[in-house]
């Protein structure tokens, strides 16, 4: 897995709530069997009108906007479990999503993928939200080893949560595999002593 | 300690702890489908290793199915191809398949309580959010991601955090009409759909406990629509009778030695919850969702809320409603009436009373996709396709569907569905598609009336 240490970029803002993984990789898309190629289909149908032609309105497309950092509206990431979802923010080059809360799965998935979900007080994601309007060019700072998100033109931050485990594998881009396989003895273990009972 | 029916089960599946970390939580059954599975194979293959405990997984074919022709070819190259592939996945590792055509075939969530796979103080996880319905037995059972897939593949082991634990206490007695699929609409638009997030939540009272099996998938399947990792409800009689005698549930002694423990897996008095919160059974009436997401339900009578905020105001334009309206009489052009929500035999008895003797009407395209092979061939053995076909309805062979509308069931963009799936996102059914979540009695009702109706004048 790739590793997050520290991040400084400009970001794009999505302030609508509640965005789905249906809305972030619509099913029609899911059925290629491999990680590839969903990046294209990052929010197929907000980026595309239904007769297949850019929306202009829709942030992404909008060319003042440009960043690896994704400032959504509260609530990201719910409804299904697909992985997809982040594969599909990865692919399309985002590497940190921030918001006032994410739905546990999305969560998981963002960070088994080296896509840090960083969770801000709502007050927070407003200041967000306004400094990356009024300058689109406003950079900021994800840094993950602090656990601190700064907004560089203002010097507003705040400091959010992460699990010790799962920032531990984030700064060295450990995965969990590697560490179940370490564990395989201890599994065989449990699963005799079940036999016994 | 006083425990929690949660806790119980998932102390007792703790292989280790680690410090300031998550737990290694063991998983007695893995479930797979062709969707969420390929790219967890071949990260497998990547790192040359192989599936640790392949009779600990069973796989079906359902979210990329078509529902028509099942014998022959399927046609979108691409889902062949993703059911190829989940074929030969299964053939090199030893892996139980039940796939298109089988007799076990169907949506994951009703095939495996239906084989009896499915057994109370079990872990079970599969790579999609609605596994929370095995929670109907007492199980902990969640959605995962694919790289989880592939960790349980690698070590039949998951590192996860505990989540935190709540209840939902339901007591009274349910009006006429009400269905389960109800009762849970109305505490997801009650509690809101971040409720939950974090947590596992147990449903108690006698609202649960006098429901069936069917009525408490129904119920625990949606726990993720209020963020909830997943629901249970604590096994008794009606679990132990309804597993008994299934295809893969203990035999006999076993059975007998099985039941007495599983008796013991209920919440003891004065354990402790992070939340808790109690509703009246005599406050639920028949609900439908108004908006994009599953918490905007009303009342099937009520008004959508007025001053809903700005994301309320993006729904009800993609819905194409306003505030303060009322839904009763809109004309809808679709009902469907499947999802592992509503596709088993008894969601099927209970459209089917309504509608028998009755036509749908001229507008309406009714589409019927039980849940699984099995509950296909009870639908024929029961007499209730006559009465579905005689009243016009189409029925189709198991699946997915159009719940979420990978396969070629689709809603027109613009048209309204009454559906009794869990999601009523945009473009869930087809991009533009406008779902209205309900019971399967409220959709057998809008069929036969063209619109949406107070039906239960209507209830003998
Ligand atoms: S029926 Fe719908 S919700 Fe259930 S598993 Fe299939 S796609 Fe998911």
């Amino acid at each position: 897995m790739e590793k997050f240490i520290k991040l400084t970029d400009t970001a794009i803002p999505l302030e609508t709530e509640n965005i789905d993984t249906d809305q972030i990789i619509p099913a029609r898309f899911l059925k290629a069997t491999d990680k590839a190629g969903f990046g294209e289909n990052l929010f197929r149908d907000w980026r595309y009108t239904n007769e297949g032609k850019l929306n202009t309105e829709f942030s992404l497309n909008n060319p003042l906007f440009t960043g690896t950092i994704l400032v959504a509206g509260d609530n990201f990431g719910c409804g299904s479990s697909r992985e997809h979802a982040a594969w599909a923010l990865k692919a399309y080059g985002f590497k940190a999503v921030v918001s006032s809360y994410f739905a546990d799965i999305f969560k998981g998935n963002a960070l088994n993928n080296s896509l840090l979900p960083v969770q801000v007080s709502p007050e927070f994601l407003q200041s967000l939200f306004k400094y990356i309007k009024a300058d689109p060019l406003g950079q900021i700072t994800i840094d993950l080893e602090k656990q601190q998100i700064l907004i560089l033109g203002t010097g507003e931050s705040e400091k959010f949560e992460i699990d010790p485990y799962k920032k531990t594998c984030m700064l060295n881009g450990y995965d969990d595999i590697d560490f179940l396989l370490s564990r395989l003895d201890s599994i065989k273990k449990y699963e005799e002593k079940q036999l016994e009972l | 300690m006083n425990k929690t029916l949660f806790d119980k089960i998932w102390d007792s599946h703790v292989v280790e702890s680690i410090p300031n970390g998550p737990d290694v939580l063991y998983i007695d059954k893995h479930l797979i489908h062709e969707v969420t599975s390929p790219q967890a194979f071949n990260e497998l293959k990547e790192r040359k290793i192989s599936v640790f405990r392949p009779e600990k997984i069973v796989a079906t074919a359902d979210h990329n199915t078509p529902t028509q022709d099942q014998h022959l070819p399927v046609k979108d190259l691409l889902s062949r191809k993703q059911l190829k592939e989940l074929t030969q996945n299964c053939e090199e590792n030893n892996i139980t398949l039940y796939g298109l055509g089988h007799p076990y075939n169907g949506i994951v969530h009703v095939m495996a309580p239906e084989l009896g796979i499915t057994q109370p103080g079990m872990t079970i996880v599969c790579g999609d959010s609605h596994t929370s319905t095995h929670g109907a037995f007492g199980t902990i059972a969640f959605g995962i991601g694919t790289s989880q897939v592939a960790q349980v593949f690698a070590s039949q082991c998951l590192l996860v955090e505990k989540p935190k634990k709540m209840r939902v206490n339901v007591n009274g007695q349910l009006k006429k009409g009400v269905l389960p699929k109800d009762v849970i609409l109305y505490i997801i638009s009650k509690l809101g759909t971040n409720s939950g997030t974090g947590h596992f939540c147990e449903y108690a009272g006698n609202v649960f406990e006098d429901m069936s099996m069917e009525g408490r998938m129904t119920v625990c399947n949606m726990s993720i629509e209020m963020g909830a990792r997943g629901g249970l409800i604590a096994p008794d009689d009606i679990t132990f009778d309804y597993v008994e005698g299934r295809e893969f549930a203990p035999k006999g002694q076993k059975f007998e030695k099985q039941k007495a423990f599983w008796k013991t897996l209920k919440t003891d008095q004065d354990a402790d919850f992070d939340k808790e919160f109690s509703l009246d059974a005599e406050d639920i009436e028949p609900m439908v969702t108004y908006g994009t997401n599953p918490g905007m339900g009303i009342k099937l009578t009520g008004t959508i809320p007025l001053n809903g905020g700005k994301s309320a105001d993006k729904a009800l334009e993609y819905m194409g409603f306003v505030p303060g309206e009322s839904l009763l009489d809109k004309p809808v052009n679709w009902i469907f009436i499947g999802s592992c929500t509503n596709s088993r035999i008894e969601d099927f008895r209970v459209a089917a009373a309504y509608i028998k003797g009755k036509q749908k009407a001229g507008n309406v395209n009714a589409l019927i996709v039980p849940g699984s092979r099995q509950v296909a061939e009870q639908i024929k053995a029961e007499g209730l396709q006559e009465i579905f076909e005689e009243a016009g309805f189409t029925l189709r062979q198991p699946g997915c569907s159009a719940c979420l509308a990978m396969n070629d069931d689709k809603i027109p963009a613009g048209e309204y569905c009454v559906s009794t799936s869990n999601r009523n996102f945009e473009g869930r059914q087809g991009q533009g598609a406008r779902t209205i979540l309900a019971s399967p009695l409220t959709a057998a009702a809008t069929a036969i009336a063209g619109k949406l109706t107070d039906f239960s004048k209507n209830l003998n």
